[in-house]
């Protein structure tokens, strides 16, 4: 299938796929089962430059945008998507310094940040404050030049592992959402610990843990965009990250089909691989198109961003919940065509199914993300009705 | 510290099929690769360079398209690369070839280590890195596993060969030719910035005039073995499948080699 | 094309060669072969066309020795601590056969310290002449030396062929001897013989990853040098009683060595050593994951033998390299070898197709090692090496 990709994008992307196959592959099944944090891989896809990809030239990236970074989270996906994440969550995290760092944070953070030196997370969920993110709760008052920061984040993808967080919390308390504000938050920062590692379902090979703050004491030079500014920057940073989200999915998906299919060649039932039954032939076909339909959604939406399009969220979402739907039902028959084998832990889609399920939930719950499409949608009715 | 790869593009063998009608190889659509065991030396050359300093330099001899393995060599982060290649060096046999390589690593201006890979996955021989020790007048050590230490003040080195029944602590002086085995590293993947900056690379190439060599001693004139005949193994016809469940196979299977005069428990040396 | 050409009446076009250059060099243009310059005269194009004869290569080689002062089979008798290399009676096994056609006598090269006894040994297997140095300076692990030594030996008794060991020394030391003396050797030959018109020799080796073979010649250049991987060549009879001398070539000047031994440090092998083992059990990929070579380890404790390996194993770091059976791994001589969940790929046949018994079990009726095999069990090996080792016992 010919995507007529850039030569750079093309490299890119088989750079990414030749380290799925030769280091990540070999590894799926036991990080998963051992719940392993993949840090020999971070420094792999490092030294290989991948981090650099999305990173601005001037501070040592190579200047990709959206597109880029989900061409690596695809392929690193087909092989695993919880070690995929140690490049996609880092991402999200160093999205926000990107877009909104001064040239003083830019400096310090994203040249090692791009060598994979160093790796990003981001912080905003709470124990009551998902879909609402809104009510959060955690607090950074200003005192002298720190804010003294109190509060808890949870499920946290990269907590814990990663050395720099981009955290959301009130500056102005009062104000509710509107006195939220981004900090830049070193790991090591006395008064900021982690929580126990969360025993997940599925991508397991990352590490999900809460972020405890208490009395954590954060240079003002930290403070990322205005204050006040808080959801703007976690808006505009998940608008952007939403296509690798998506990209995840879809290498999942295109991960499980892929294994699937050569099984279904080489099982014989009734004297013939299965792949032969039309059964088997019309799952095949429908998990194949809503894979492709999910991927021209991913590249669509990422083209987008990186043209600079204003409203990238309807799109961006549509992909999201489009591949994220797409992985969960691939997934699921993925294992249905491998029959009993499918069903048993040596076998690797069960993993993969396990590891869907999360792509439906995070970074915006696809019943959240249908809310804002059809805001937009309507949006769209109405002004074209005048 | 000046170190010399000698690198070598070859027919990826590894992924050869047969055609089972005729039983010859399908060579055409055989992709290009670097010589598996060269991948070795080329990574030992980076490391020396990362330990000790210096630069690395990867040659070639061999027609044009041995571009894209030099390219490839330069996505690793060697220094430079260079390409020997002209019509009168084709059809060389190992002495040929290692005279030829010799001259061009001559013509650089000598080597303090230059590295190898064990043999070439095409031709198998292992020839070429002790014939060019030779016409070097270098000393050589062959199927190294490990450097172990290199005094680059006194200009000595401790190496590990491996043998078939063990290994062997070896002490030396530079400059030196080694030539590598597997055990020796795990060779690096290549950056995006390096394949970027080996797309845009020029290759330096010598031709047989811009080397002091006896061009009698070239190509197929410098080669004292000739292939006479070339043809394809007989294809073997297979014997007795057992296909049955597995307790029956099984046990057909030891009352054949029981008839045959084989018991698997205690099988006599014939 | 330097060296080779298209002979154009008689090629009509067929693209036979097309199919059979691995280096793209050929092209059919104007229903004409056209030879580009990635040729690198390989010949495997010849042999496609044997039919029409539309390809020819012209061989003209730089002046060699003076053939006629040249007689004799010599072959290098490689040793270490105290004992003849096991290669060296198959060498001088294939000599053997040699002289048959060509009536020569056969000499061996003994270098070392301490190896009279080896002389006596190397005249039972019909040596005529050992050409021997026996010198404490003469080091067993490094070929420096060694090297120096063969190739004086050489200039000075003129073989028309020298033979040598393709083991790790062997395939180190002739390489540079060959080089010294502006002569051709060919490496890991499969087949010696002499051809009856030419009485030259005619060597043959698997070449292109073991997938083809190749015969090769020397003709103007001699000695005619060739090693002999292990288990390739059939050893030599003992002859008790043998007549034969031992020549002590003590003016030749002994070299300081440039290499210094530290030390030895042998391998730690749980089973018997694959190379001399008569029964060999085998696991290729087909074992799925490192833990499940429990299976073999405990099937070869059984039968008493070896454990080897495919490359995909081995590279897949579930077993260390030395139980690597195959074109780069070793090439073993079993009485029984049996694979398991091994496909039958060309490089690793070209390591074990000489055992006398291949038995194979693969779930896969079209694996190619059934076609080797000369019994095979399709079935899931998982069940099938249990099943073996219980009725085994």
């Amino acid at each position: 299938m010919n995507y007529f990709l850039t030569e750079d994008q093309q490299m890119i992307k088989e750079m990414a796929a030749k380290i799925a196959k030769e280091k990540i592959e070999p590894l799926a099944l036991e990080y998963d089962e051992k719940a392993i944090f993949p840090h020999e891989l971070v420094k792999i896809m490092g030294d290989a430059d991948l981090y650099r990809v999305f990173v601005p030239e001037e501070y040592d990236g190579l200047g990709g945008g959206i597109f880029e970074m989900s061409l690596v989270v695809e392929e690193l996906s087909k092989a695993c998507g919880g070690i995929a994440l140690a490049y996609a969550a880092s991402g999200l995290g160093t999205i926000p310094i990107i877009l909104f760092g001064t040239d003083e944070q830019k400096k310090k953070y994203l040249p090692r940040l791009a060598a994979g030196e160093i790796i990003a997370a981001f912080g905003l969920t709470e124990a009551d404050a998902g879909s609402d993110a809104a009510s959060i709760k955690t607090t950074a008052i200003k005192d002298g030049d720190h804010y003294i920061v109190n509060g808890t984040k949870q499920w946290i993808t990269n907590g814990g592992d990663a050395e720099v967080y981009s955290v959301i919390a009130l500056t102005d308390p009062k104000r509710g959402a509107r006195g939220a504000s981004a900090l830049i938050i070193d790991k090591g920062t006395e008064g900021f610990d982690f929580g126990k590692k969360e025993n997940k379902m599925g991508i397991r090979a990352s590490s999900t843990r809460e972020l405890i703050f208490q009395d954590c004491k954060v240079p003002v030079a930290n403070l990322l965009g205005r204050e006040g500014h808080g959801f703007r920057v976690a808006m505009k940073t998940f608008d952007n990250s939403r296509p690798g989200v998506a990209a995840q999915a879809v290498g999942i998906a295109q991960g499980a089909l892929d294994k699937a299919t050569v099984y279904a060649t080489e099982r014989h039932q009734f004297g013939q691989p299965i792949s032969s039954f039309q059964a088997i032939q019309f799952m095949i076909a429908d998990m194949a198109i809503q894979i492709e339909a999910s991927r021209a959604l991913v590249y669509q939406s990422a083209k987008s961003i990186d043209a600079g399009a204003k409203n990238a969220a309807a799109l961006s979402s549509m992909a999201k919940v489009m591949a994220s739907d797409t992985a969960m039902k691939v997934t699921v028959d993925a294992v249905q065509i491998f029959g009993g084998y499918g069903y048993m832990k040596e076998y690797p889609v069960e993993k993969m199914m396990r590891d869907a399920k999360i792509t439906q939930i995070y970074e915006g719950t696809n019943q959240i993300l249908r809310d804002v499409i059809a805001h937009d949608v309507i949006k769209q009715a109405i002004r074209k009705k005048r | 510290m000046k170190i010399v790869v000698g690198i070598k593009q070859v027919p990826d063998t590894t992924n050869v099929k047969i055609n089972p009608e005729t039983n010859t190889l399908i060579r055409e659509g055989v992709e290009s690769i670097i010589n598996p065991f060269d991948m070795y030396a080329i990574e030992e050359a980076l490391r020396i360079r990362e330990k000790h300093g210096g630069t690395v330099t990867v040659i070639s001899m061999g027609p044009p398209q041995v571009e894209t393995s030099l390219k490839e060599a330069i996505s690793l982060g060697v220094d430079d690369v260079l390409l020997i290649s002209d019509r009168a060096f084709a059809g060389a046999d190992t002495l040929a070839t290692s005279y030829t390589l010799a001259a061009a690593i001559k013509k650089m201006g000598g080597a303090d280590i230059i590295l190898m890979g064990k043999q070439a996955i095409d031709g198998d021989t292992g020839q070429v890195g002790p014939g060019v020790a030779e016409h070097m007048n270098m000393v050589h050590v062959t199927d190294i596993r490990k450097i172990e230490e290199i005094d680059t003040e006194n200009k000595t080195i401790i190496v590990e060969r491996l043998l078939e029944d063990g290994y062997v602590r070896l002490r030396t002086s530079l400059p030196l030719l080694i030539t590598v085995v597997k055990e020796i590293n795990e060779p690096r993947l290549p950056s995006l910035k390096g394949k970027m900056k080996a797309r845009k690379a020029e290759i330096p190439t010598l031709t047989a005039k811009d080397l002091e060599i006896d061009l009698e001693r070239i190509g197929l004139n410098g080669s004292p073995t000739q292939v006479m005949k070339i043809f394809s193994p007989p294809k073997p016809s297979g014997g007795m499948i057992f296909n049955g469940e597995v307790s029956e196979s099984v046990s057909a299977l030891l009352k054949e080699l029981k008839n045959a005069g084989l018991h698997l428990s205690n099988v006599e040396e014939n | 094309m330097n060296g080779i050409e298209v002979i154009l009446e008689n090629c009509i076009g067929c693209k036979l060669c097309v199919k059979s250059c691995a280096y793209d060099a050929i092209e059919v243009i104007d229903k004409k072969a056209v030879i580009n310059e990635k040729c690198t005269i390989c010949g495997a194009c010849i042999e496609a066309c044997v039919k029409y004869g539309a390809i020819k290569i012209t061989r003209v080689t730089f002046k060699g020795q003076n053939i006629s002062e040249f007689s004799g089979i010599c072959v290098f008798a490689e040793n270490r601590n105290g004992k003849l290399a096991s290669v060296v009676p198959e060498i001088i096994g294939a000599a053997q056969q040699l002289k048959k056609s060509l009536d020569k006598p056969i000499s061996a090269i003994l270098l070392g310290n301490n190896i009279k006894p080896l002389a006596d040994e190397l005249i039972t297997y019909g040596v005529d002449e050992v050409l021997m140095i026996d010198n404490p300076k003469i080091g067993d692990f490094a070929e420096d030396v060694q090297t120096e030594l063969v190739t004086e030996i050489l200039k000075q008794k003129k073989p028309e062929i020298f033979l040598g060991g393709g083991t790790v020394f062997g395939r180190s030391l002739l390489p540079r001897v060959a080089v010294k003396l502006l002569t051709g050797l060919t490496a890991d030959c499969t087949e010696l013989e002499i051809d009856s018109g030419t009485k030259l020799l005619k060597q043959t080796r698997p070449a292109f990853g073991g997938n083809i073979m190749a015969t090769i010649l020397t003709e103007n250049h001699r000695p005619q040098m060739a090693t002999v991987r292990h288990k390739v060549m059939k050893e030599a009879e003992k002859q008790e009683g043998y007549e034969g001398k031992i020549t002590e070539m003590n003016d030749i000047p002994i070299p300081e060595p440039k290499i210094e031994f530290l030390e030895f440090v042998e391998e730690q092998m749980d089973t018997v050593n694959l190379a001399d083992a008569d029964i060999i059990v085998s696991a290729g990929h087909g074992i799925r994951d490192p833990k499940n070579l429990e299976i073999i380890h405990d099937l070869a404790k059984a039968v008493n033998g070896a454990v080897g390996a495919s490359r995909a194993v081995v590279d897949a770091d579930w077993i260390a390299y030395s139980h690597q059976v195959g074109q780069t791994g070793k090439t073993v001589n079993p009485t029984v070898y049996i694979a398991c969940g091994i496909s039958g790929a060309i490089q690793h046949l070209a390591g074990m197709k000489g055992s006398d018994i291949i038995i194979a079990i693969n779930n896969d009726p079209n694996a190619p090692i059934f076609d080797v095999a000369n019994y095979g069990i399709v079935g899931d090996l998982f069940e099938v090496l249990p099943e073996l080792m219980k009725q085994v016992k």
